[in-house]
């Protein structure tokens, strides 16, 4: 038996292409994209230096790719000269030279598939060892040989039709592959699920929303708990040595009406740190408490280690959909530091434990009621970057109010479950603009000003540059140290994904999608 | 299977459904906002709020669109019964067109002064006109009286979209006066309202943009008698767009 247990551990090895070791060392191969955001630690950064202020001017398209499907909102994945995309319940291998496409896989979205209050989107792959792991709209999480796109297992994460769905790219860690779900305005009761890696088989399930007996279900009133929503719809990071798994969860359900659900509702509107062995969760930190606007905090942690106020931490970030920055003890799940990075008007600050002191009357009513910001926030699920070259995190901001009005609402298994909404301030009012946050406190550093609240996330260099997109379909870079603009290109649509680089031919690339088409973006 | 019976219930009996809107307004308000806005005004779906919508010109598929939904992005509503789906409907309607009112003036009148003050000399009706300012065809049907009053005697006051006045200084210190026809971080694209040509500048290339918000290409009417005013709102507000 040990004789056979060798032999097959063997052939795991050969056929690996991308060992979790690989992943866990990602700035070792600053050539290839590993991982949703580049590395565990959610920096979405390339360690490439060769574009810099001095030639990013002279970057062309290289190659695009066309979707079928409406705007992508992908992040895709680069290893050793092949590009893996996703668009929903379908995945591509491209050759990283030319774009061709070298295998396709479709998984046939149900008839009676709805998405209840998000696009129909996909944000990526994972991948891990020799397999490829897509998640689908109608919530199954696929494993495919990364070779050839052929099925090797696809579970069952949920049922979808109450509402639950999956849009985000998993994240695959030693042995496990992790995933969360869409719902949050269907009245689900969300969770973080990891899967066995080489089998499907479910590793372990973390609730969002604690049932009876566990701590924070006393923060749900009656049976609130029950379709308290708190989604898990974007992806995690990760911290190898503590073996923590970082996950955002959503706001609670019903959105805009908290009338049933009294008290904080743990755990949405927070970051929670799972044991990545069991799922058991080691701290957690809410952002927003009894949250009657939709702010989900649905952000990917950003880990980095930093000198605060004399000291070494491990810290986690986020700008937040709230509008405040937070930086938080990883290890403890202590607030750190924290301030306003964008205009809100909901909140007169945080106090020394982080929590925000509510201004009053700022809860929906049927009259309605003007905050800032809008319901999609100061951010929303795009990425912002962090560069440990300049320390600087950068996020595209959003600057928008809306009027938020409380409806009744009432649960019906895969109807709205949502109990408002709000209309925003007219379009002229509102804006945008790339911001640089110093890491570790939120204060700002500089900005480049946008026509209007973007959609895009952001890429940071070594060479010194930040990648992004606007709404008018520009994509650019501009100066990491200054803002300065740098280079920017009409891409004909609204640009709604997420930037990564890497080499093809030993020369830096940068990929970003605009409206249905991704680019590829090289020195000539 | 339930898509086909849905589809079955609802050719029956689509037809007999009566609307009551003010139902269609609670069912709106809370399945509906969470995309479209409170009171249709628009969102990550699009706005409700105007006469003809492109993908439910009638009554009929309006409903149809409500029933089934649009893939992949709107959701059907198998939950709903016809009458709720009718009564939806006719919500949806009626945010969409300011209802008629009495007025005052002499809609007759209206339109000989339409030609005469000079309206006619920047604005479309129906095809006929200049067309430097918005198209007056439907105007009647999404603007009421006293919007269409004000429109007129303070035309800065309720800017359309799309006429924002702009003074671009650039760097050799020249002025470009123009309405702004484009607009992104890197290029603005003005249109002159003299002779309507486009200019297109890299905001690099420039000195200054001076946005005139509280400008309007537009002059005041105030001076006009006000008998003529109403006759003007009259027949603007005759203008809801169902000439063919």
């Amino acid at each position: 038996m040990k004789v056979l247990a060798i032999g097959l551990l063997l052939v795991a090895v050969l056929a690996a292409q991308v060992p979790y070791e690989r992943i866990v060392a990602a700035e070792k191969e600053p050539g290839n994209w590993l991982t949703y955001s580049g590395n565990y630690q959610g920096h979405r950064y390339s360690p490439l230096s060769q574009l810099t202020p001095a030639n990013v001017g002279g970057l062309k398209v290289r190659w695009a790719k066309q979707f079928t499907m409406g705007r992508t909102q992908v992040s895709p994945i680069v290893v050793d000269g092949i590009m893996y995309i996703t668009a929903p319940n379908r995945a591509e291998a491209l050759d990283l030279r030319s774009g061709n496409t070298l295998w396709k896989w479709e998984r046939p979205i149900p008839r009676d598939y709805q998405s209840i209050g998000f696009g129909q989107v996909n944000r990526g792959p994972a991948i891990l060892d020799d397999k490829l792991y897509v998640a689908t709209l109608d919530c199954y999480l696929v494993a495919l040989d990364a070779k050839t796109g052929q099925q090797r297992w696809a579970v069952k994460v949920e049922d979808y039709k109450p509402g639950y769905s999956m849009t985000l790219a998993p994240l695959a860690i030693k042995g496990k592959v992790i995933v969360g779900v869409s719902g949050g305005e269907a009245g689900i009761r969300g969770f973080v699920d990891a899967y066995d890696a080489a089998t499907g088989k479910l590793a372990w399930r973390f609730y969002t929303i604690p049932g009876p007996g566990e701590p924070g279900h006393e923060t749900w009133a009656g049976d609130s708990w029950k379709t308290g929503a708190g989604s898990s719809w974007v992806t995690g990071s990760y911290d190898a040595e503590l073996n923590l798994v970082y996950w955002g969860i959503g706001n609670p359900g019903p959105d805009w009406n908290g009338d049933s659900r009294k008290g904080d509702n743990l755990y949405s509107c927070s970051f929670v740190a799972l044991d990545g062995d069991t799922g058991k969760l080691k701290w957690h930190f809410q952002f927003t408490p009894h949250d009657t606007h939709d702010w989900d905090s649905t952000h990917v942690p950003v880990l980095l280690d930093a000198e605060v106020r004399g000291k070494k931490r491990k810290l986690v970030v986020n700008p937040n959909r709230n509008a405040f920055y937070y930086a938080l003890d990883r290890v403890t799940g202590e607030f750190v530091a924290g301030r306003e990075y964008a205009k809100q008007t909901w909140a007169k600050g945080l106090d020394d434990k982080g929590r925000p002191v509510p201004v009053p009357g700022m809860e929906p009513n049927a009259e309605g009621v003007l905050v800032w910001p809008a319901l999609n926030g100061a951010t929303v699920w795009f990425s912002p970057s962090y560069s440990p070259r300049t320390g600087l995190l950068y996020v595209m901001t959003r600057e928008s109010g809306a009027t938020y009005y409380k409806r009744e609402a009432e649960y019906k298994p895969g109807t709205f479950f949502a109990g408002g909404g709000e209309t925003r301030i007219p379009e002229r009012e509102q804006w945008g603009a790339l911001r640089a946050l110093e890491a570790t406190s939120g204060k700002k550093v500089w900005e480049f000003r946008l026509q209007s609240p973007p959609w895009a996330g952001v890429l940071s260099t070594a060479g010194g540059l930040v990648f992004s997109g606007t709404n008018e379909g520009n994509i650019f870079a501009v100066d990491a140290k200054t803002g300065q603009p740098l280079w920017d290109f009409q891409a004909g649509g609204m640009v709604a994904a997420n930037p990564i680089s890497f080499l093809v031919d030993g020369k830096q690339h940068v990929a970003l999608a605009a409206e249905r088409v991704l680019y590829v973006f090289g020195l000539p | 299977m339930w898509q086909l019976l849905v589809v079955a219930a609802f050719a029956q009996s689509a037809h007999d459904a009566v609307a009551d809107v003010a139902l269609g307004k609670r069912i709106f308000d809370s399945q509906c906002t969470v995309c479209h806005g409170q009171g249709g005004t628009g969102g990550r779906g699009p706005a409700l709020t105007k006469p003809l919508l492109p993908k439910a010109p009638d009554d009929g598929a309006l409903r149809k669109v409500i029933a089934m939904g649009l893939p992949p992005e709107m959701p059907g509503s198998w939950q709903l019964s016809v009458r709720e789906v009718a009564s939806v409907a006719g919500y949806v309607r009626s945010l969409g067109s300011v209802k008629p009112e009495p007025l005052p003036g002499d809609a007759g009148r209206g339109f000989a002064l339409f030609k005469t003050t000079g309206c006619s000399g920047c604005h479309l009706v129906n095809g006929v006109g200049t067309a430097v300012g918005p198209d007056l065809s439907a105007i009647g049907a999404r603007r009421n009286a006293a919007f269409l009053k004000r429109a007129m005697v303070e035309p800065s006051k309720d800017l359309p979209d799309g006429y924002l006045l702009v003074n671009l200084i650039t760097a050799e210190g020249k002025v470009a006066r123009g309405v702004v026809a484009a607009e992104d971080p890197f290029s603005i694209q003005i249109r002159y309202v003299s002779n309507g040509n486009y200019e297109s500048f890299r905001k690099s290339g420039l000195k200054e943009i001076q946005r005139q918000p509280g400008e309007s290409t537009m002059p005041a009417y105030g001076n006009l008698p006000a008998g003529q005013v109403d006759d003007l709102v009259a027949y603007l507000a005759s203008l809801r767009g169902d000439s063919k």
